[in-house]
């Protein structure tokens, strides 16, 4: 890498922002509950996800009961499996997955693996995590709320979504939907302008935008891509709630509903399917590239090698967020919209191809003569790779559109979601709770306990997703809560989705292992020391373990190289931090 | 950020585009000379602007595909004065009021920069009270036209996507107005008090504050005005 200096003091720039005063809490309060400092609001978000993603994984058991033993659980009828199907998903895409990337490890690792203090803002910050958790309890409520939560899909078309035949379409549930998601935009814009600010104007000497860690790379950009992709979402969500309370029909047309015709007119559902989707297909990238980016960190540091082909990593991520903003039609190719729509949209989709495959290739030489250490952060790394292009080559089939027209609505279409922003960037969270948990506790996890949960896990998830490919590929639609005598569907089908359930179920009990595992190593797990797995970059490098508030003492660090230099020949170690002036001298701070 | 001086790294740079990529790529700021709060308001802004154009999109959508025949602003937007009716003489009005206020804020920065407090406050009220102007005659205009008929769900003279596009779209600009109001006010107050000259902490954030905010408020302010030209070719005269 042409980066490493020889003379690294000498390219050490003088401080250009005075060292920022910290708000220094007073009482328990605010020291852990109303605290401003990054660390405790990303753990506040991560715990608050991952609570409401229990919620969801409980909702998938009883979809999956229903789908694998049909007819044998009398509580779970049509409108119930619709809500749990609706709630499962909304939760995992957004108040799950997103929380957790962005505000969750977004909070934690940025202020650190930049070299700042805190974020920028840090009384934004907390109010952002306080919006979201309002936001979930907006959502956990519909669960209470007469009629109950909405069956609508989470993708909430419209005009099913507000009608009486949907559950809670003409009850709260729609409704408490909506305000959810208005809240937790407002939330995650507050969140959302912190990082993007500390990354761009917050970092300390010496770190440039191409000696960051890919993680933040990462980050920044699904950041930038939310805070430009969630307005659409805001608006669909205003103007259905307008559709919904004040009779307006912005994406209503003339319909009759129960032989009775209905006063909406001259709305346009395609309009909302446009807005929804101008935001989930970004969304999918927002979810995965924080993914990439962590995934990146741990190949290189559990296989002692520099990143392959660092810029052109960065400039796959930055060119995937750019390229998701033109390609989200191709979740519409059903909806009647002109064919050279589809024709173009194909195209786009099937151009993300290209810097998606040099992030694999880069992975995977990355590891080429590595010095593979297979520590449970490392086995969930390999197993997103794995993942996600078996995930990818399914988005090859759907992203066409005369191989998507057949298996639109099947489970072919679940099978490939789940696999590629599902499981894959599921995988890329526990690897990186594991990867990051000494740093946050101090302490180490238990080895037994994770290889178990990887191991359950892993194969857990191909034995479900891998049968769904071809569930649907036989053409089982999506969303039917029983299949019932069906006559072109095989027997084997009714086979495997009463092994998919069980396979569910196991691999939701897994999971308990892992929360037991976080909780038991707190207080039993042995000492970690500050850089268990002697890693480059700059969290690692805190003066004390956890790091305090404040992150670096009295001197904020000096950054003399990229976060990569592993195995470099002639080093006194096999790594050597991105603090670490070696060969040169410190710069004069 | 009162003095703006050009940041010395100290270090050669390249000349054209190339140093224009290594200032961006290099350490500590990407946009040299810009503080927090500034890049914060920008990218905030940014993300608005997508609001707005999701908002204006969709009304053009429904516009173009509605098969009933759209109410014509001219005449809907007319107010009958001296005998005649003049097409959108009120909406003239509210733009101009609302364009002038901009005048003043940019004036109002001009002064805080200045360190005079006095016609900083006195500039940042006078354009509060515009902004107020503007919304009271918004709502003026919502009222006559709710007496004449006019709902979310419908209108007496052709498609309802007219009256719900016009109510959602203005009253998200008027909302931004009012907030922007009620913070001018908030930071008009602050100028005055002398916070700025004495380094007296935010009661929320603990944080001081300068005379930058008074720049970070018109940038706000100056959009909102900017959305209003979009809204009033789009809305009104097309």
């Amino acid at each position: 890498m042409v980066d490493i200096t020889p003379r690294a003091a000498d390219a050490i720039a003088p401080a250009e922002v005075p060292d920022v005063e910290l708000y220094h809490p007073h009482s328990w309060w605010t020291t852990y509950v109303f605290s401003q400092d990054a660390k405790v609001i990303a753990i506040q978000y991560a715990g608050t996800a991952m609570a409401i993603g229990m919620v969801a994984l409980v909702l998938s058991w009883l979809m999956r009961l229903q789908l694998g033993f049909p007819g044998t659980f009398d509580f779970i009828t049509p409108e119930a499996y619709y809500q749990f199907v609706t709630m499962h998903g909304m939760i995992m895409v957004i108040y799950l997955l997103t929380a957790l990337f962005l505000g969750g490890f977004g909070n934690y690792l940025i202020p650190l693996m930049v070299g700042a203090r805190d974020m920028v803002f840090p009384y934004v910050n907390m109010l952002s995590y306080w919006i979201y958790l309002l936001a979930v309890l907006v959502l956990v409520a519909s669960f209470f709320a007469p009629g109950g939560p909405t069956g609508a899909g989470w993708t909430l078309y419209p005009p099913q979504a507000i009608l009486s035949g949907t559950p809670g379409g003409q009850q709260a549930g729609i409704l408490l939907m909506l305000a959810s998601l208005i809240l937790f935009i407002i939330g995650f814009t507050m969140g959302g302008l912190n990082y993007v600010v500390t990354v761009l104007q917050g970092r300390t000497r010496g770190m440039t935008l191409m000696r960051m860690p890919l993680t933040v790379w990462g980050i920044f950009t699904a950041t930038v891509m939310a805070l430009l992709a969630f307005p659409a979402l805001f608006v669909a969500c205003v103007m259905m709630l307008f559709d919904r309370l004040l009779g307006t029909s912005f994406f209503m047309p003339a319909l009759v509903e129960m032989g009775e015709q209905l006063s909406y007119g001259g709305g346009s559902p395609i309009l909302f399917q446009h807005l929804f989707w101008f935001f989930g297909h970004p969304e999918v990238y927002i979810v995965a590239l924080p993914a990439f980016g962590i995934v990146s960190d741990l190949i290189s540091t559990h296989a002692r090698k520099n990143i392959f082909g660092y810029r052109m990593m960065v400039w796959a991520i930055v060119g995937i967020g750019a390229l998701s903003f033109i390609v989200w039609a191709h979740h519409m190719y059903v909806s009647g919209m002109h064919p050279w729509f589809g024709f173009f949209f194909a195209t786009t989709t099937l151009i993300i191809a290209i810097p998606t495959a040099i992030k694999v290739y880069n992975w995977v030489l990355t590891l080429w003569r590595g010095d593979i250490h297979l520590t449970i952060p490392m086995l969930f790394a390999l197993a997103f790779i794995v993942t996600f292009v078996n995930g990818g080559l399914t988005g090859l089939f759907l992203g066409n559109v005369v191989v998507d027209v057949p298996l639109s609505d099947t489970m072919f279409v679940v099978a490939h979601f789940h696999m590629v922003m599902g499981v894959a960037p599921i995988m890329v969270v526990f690897g990186a709770i594991y990867h990051w948990y000494p740093k946050i506790t101090g302490r180490m996890f238990s080895e037994w306990m994770g290889q178990f949960h990887f191991w359950v896990t892993f194969v857990g998830a191909y034995a479900i997703f891998f049968p769904m490919h071809y569930v649907g590929l036989v053409g089982v639609p999506r969303r039917y809560p029983e299949l019932g005598e069906t006559a072109f569907i095989p027997d084997s089908v009714h086979t495997l989705n009463a092994f998919i359930t069980v396979a569910a179920l196991i691999v939701g009990f897994a999971q308990l292992v892992f929360l037991f595992n976080m909780l038991w190593s707190l207080r039993y797990g042995r000492d970690a020391g500050g850089n268990p797995w002697r890693a480059t970059s700059l969290e690692w490098q805190t003066p004390t373990t956890p790091p305090p508030h404040g992150n670096w003492g009295k001197q904020v660090p000096l950054v003399y190289r990229w976060a990569y230099d592993y195995s470099v020949p002639g080093a006194p170690q096999d790594f050597i931090a991105q603090n670490d002036p070696w060969p040169g001298k410190a710069a004069p701070a | 950020m009162a003095e703006t001086t050009v940041t010395h790294t100290g270090i050669p740079r390249p000349e054209g585009l190339r140093g224009v990529a290594a200032d961006w790529s290099s350490d500590q700021r990407a946009f040299k000379n810009v503080s927090w709060g500034k890049a914060m308001m920008w990218i905030f802004l940014l993300s608005d602007t997508f609001i707005f154009g999701c908002f204006l999109l969709s009304y053009m959508t429904a516009r173009m595909s509605t098969k009933v025949p759209w109410p014509n602003p001219s005449e809907v937007f007319a107010l009958h004065i001296g005998g005649q009716n003049i097409p959108l003489i009120l909406i003239a009005i509210m733009t101009f009021v609302l364009i002038s206020s901009s005048g003043t804020m940019a004036m109002a920065v001009n002064f805080g920069y200045r360190r005079d407090r006095r016609k900083t406050a006195i500039l940042m009220l006078l354009t509060a009270v515009l902004g107020a102007t503007f919304v009271g005659m918004q709502a003026f205009e919502w009222t006559k036209l709710i007496s004449e008929g006019v709902r979310p769900w419908g209108n007496p003279w052709g498609a309802a996507q007219f009256g719900s596009s016009f109510f959602m779209i203005t009253g998200f600009h008027g909302t931004h107005v009012t907030f922007g109001v009620i913070f001018l006010l908030i930071i008009a107050r602050k100028v005055w008090r002398g916070d700025y000259d004495t380094g007296r902490r935010g009661f929320f954030t603990s944080r001081k504050g300068n005379y930058e905010s008074v720049e970070i408020m018109g940038l706000y302010w100056h959009f909102v005005d900017l959305v209003w030209v979009f809204i009033f070719a789009f809305f009104y005269l097309w």
